[in-house]
């Protein structure tokens, strides 16, 4: 306000009133606004609680030492678990975070800092990116024609397939966190005497590694919840694994089989599988958000 | 002589150092690219000396101390004539290896940038770096003690060096560039972030360490030059052929510089008459 008059003390009725005026119509609107956030918020939240609590409800009461431990029922058998399935997905998705972040991380320094212009650096980025919004049936189709059709169904084909979903987070993630990394902190270890090489490995990747990391661990939590590519890499097994490259049972392909099964014994333990995949993608998840808050 | 001829000489008479000169630095011209950024300075570092390097802003400080350690080879478009030469030795030579040099010839930057890891990390790099073999512990202490860091950072060796206060920030970068013990010191505006306090802290330090290593100071700030430079070189800013070139207009001892220039420039710029 400019035309504050400060030489003659103001009427009564023209003083600047700082208070709160809650019926003016910029209150109102703002009141409304906000209210209507809240709503569409819970209303968005709404299917995702529900899904968890249904999940908790359904698969709850059957999630016991014997889930856990046994192996999947036959037919018309009571009991029984899905342990083989648990040890199958935990297998596959380590085989899969083994391929995909060595491999990912030297994508990664090659887009961040070796050579970022470059055409291929280019092409590159825009692949990855694509891939990220890739059907991941497709990933499981493309192991099928490249390791299955010569080698068979196996844990490794299971993990090559979630392996190449995970690869464009794993790469555009650890890109975005070393590209983070300040110029004044590799500056600092050039002036140190540092060769490019040494500048990589002992600043940008330790200074980045929060970042990678929480990219890895999401990546790791979409990749055990995918049922998609293993049904034409891993396809299912009923027993234990005993190596890597024999057909591997998975939660998510239990999940899928037990929960069109004619039996309530299977059914339940579709629901009690489908409540711990989610408890492990929620516990990657969880990691990925810790490790992201010890950024610096 | 043309008049373009006339600028492109040398307007002082070259400084000769008493001592011996460690680094024996003449550029003739510095491009970055298409850009003469700085043309005709022949600056010599004495042994055991503080030198200062004084003048206006974007007149080449930064460019003639990093061409020192060969720091602006990270910048693609930097190229120049002239020579650098390390005790006797072309710094620029076909077979030198910049990342050599730069262990001999440490640095310290504007901005405090200690890496993210911890206060002990930080001054153990440059150690682990040169595969130290002696007893890490004890130079990182002595380091510490030094820059005058150690009675504040003593039982938190572990925090991490991002968690200090800005004036810290930079003692710890003081003491990460000496623990190695290298033979000159190059230091770049490295008060311009820092409060009162802490930039006498750094001053005090700056003193003791001559002691030991020669070292390079680029100031925006003259009291500073005054304090604690044994010499000082003044550079001006030549806006005559349409572009902004810097040169070395005088160098000299400290005393000299600011109590009896021989320059008209120099004269009016510590006498404040621009900046
Ligand atoms: N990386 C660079 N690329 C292009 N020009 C630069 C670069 N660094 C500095 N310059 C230019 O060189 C001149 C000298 O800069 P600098 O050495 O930083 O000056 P000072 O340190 O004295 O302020 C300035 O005109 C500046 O714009
Ligand atoms: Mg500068």
């Amino acid at each position: 306000m400019s035309d504050i008059d400060l030489t003659s003390r103001p009427q009564e009725s023209q003083r600047l009133s700082l208070e709160r005026r809650p019926f003016e119509l910029r209150a109102l609107t703002s009141g409304v606004l906000t209210g209507l956030t809240w709503g569409i918020a819970i209303l968005g939240s709404i299917p995702l609680f529900s899904v968890i609590i249904m999940l908790v409800a359904e698969g709850g009461a059957r999630l016991d030492i014997e889930a856990l431990t046994a192996l999947p029922p036959a037919g018309f058998e009571m009991g029984g678990g899905f342990a083989n399935a648990i040890i199958g997905t935990l297998v596959m998705v380590a085989i899969a975070t083994a391929i995909s972040v060595p491999i990912g991380l030297l994508a990664a320094i090659y887009l961040a800092i070796l050579d970022p212009h470059s055409p291929l650096a280019g092409t590159s980025r825009f692949v990855a990116k694509t891939l990220t919004g890739f059907p991941s049936i497709l990933a499981g189709v493309f192991t099928y024609a490249v390791l299955v059709i010569n080698f068979g169904y196996s844990a490794v084909a299971g993990g090559v397939a979630l392996a190449v979903l995970m690869l464009p987070t794993v790469v555009l993630a650890a890109e975005e966190s070393m590209k983070q990394v300040p110029k004044k902190m590799t500056d600092a270890a050039y002036g140190m005497g540092c060769t490019r090489s040494q500048v990589i490995w002992k600043v940008v990747l330790p200074t980045g590694l929060p970042g990678i990391l929480t990219g890895v661990m999401l990546a790791v939590a979409g990749a055990a919840g995918e049922s998609a590519p293993l049904l034409f890499t891993a396809l299912f097994s009923n027993y234990f694994m005993s190596e890597l490259m024999e057909p591997t049972a998975s939660l998510s392909i239990l999940i899928y089989n037990f929960s069109s099964m004619p039996f309530d014994n299977q059914i339940e333990l579709a629901w009690a599988a489908s409540l711990v995949l989610v408890l492990i993608v929620l516990v990657f998840n969880i990691l990925a958000r810790l490790i992201g808050q010890s950024k610096v | 002589m043309s008049a373009t001829a006339e600028a492109m000489a040398p307007r002082a008479a070259a400084f000769s150092p008493i001592g011996d000169a460690v680094i024996d630095c003449q550029l003739q011209k510095v491009f970055y690219g298409d850009f003469l950024a700085v043309r005709n300075s022949h600056v010599p570092i004495e042994k055991g000396k503080i030198t200062g390097f004084i003048g206006p802003s974007g007149c080449g400080k930064s460019t003639v101390l990093r061409s020192l350690n060969r720091m602006n080879d990270l910048i693609p478009s930097f190229r120049f004539e002239g020579h650098v030469k390390y005790h006797g030795q072309d710094v620029y030579g076909k077979t030198v290896d910049p990342v050599v040099v730069r262990r001999y010839i440490g640095m310290v930057f504007q901005q405090p940038n200690p890496f993210s890891m911890s206060i002990y990390d930080n001054v153990a790099f440059g150690l682990r770096l040169n595969r130290y073999k002696g007893d890490v512990e004890e130079r990182v202490q002595k380091a510490l003690e030094r820059a005058a860091l150690w009675k504040e950072v003593k039982d938190k060796l572990n925090k991490s060096g991002l968690s200090l206060s800005g004036g810290q920030q930079q003692r710890l970068c003081i003491a990460r560039a000496i623990a190695t013990e290298p033979d000159v010191l190059l230091m770049d505006e490295p008060c311009s972030a820092l409060d009162p306090i802490a930039t006498r802290q750094v001053e005090q330090l700056m003193l003791e360490l001559k002691e030991r290593y020669t070292v390079a100071l680029v100031t925006h700030n003259m009291q500073q030059a005054t304090r604690v430079a044994d010499t000082t070189a003044f550079f001006g800013v030549d806006i005559s052929g349409g572009g902004r070139t810097g040169y070395l207009v005088e160098m000299g001892e400290t005393r000299q510089i600011f109590q009896d220039p021989q320059e008209e420039l120099t004269k009016q710029y510590v006498s404040g008459e621009f900046s």
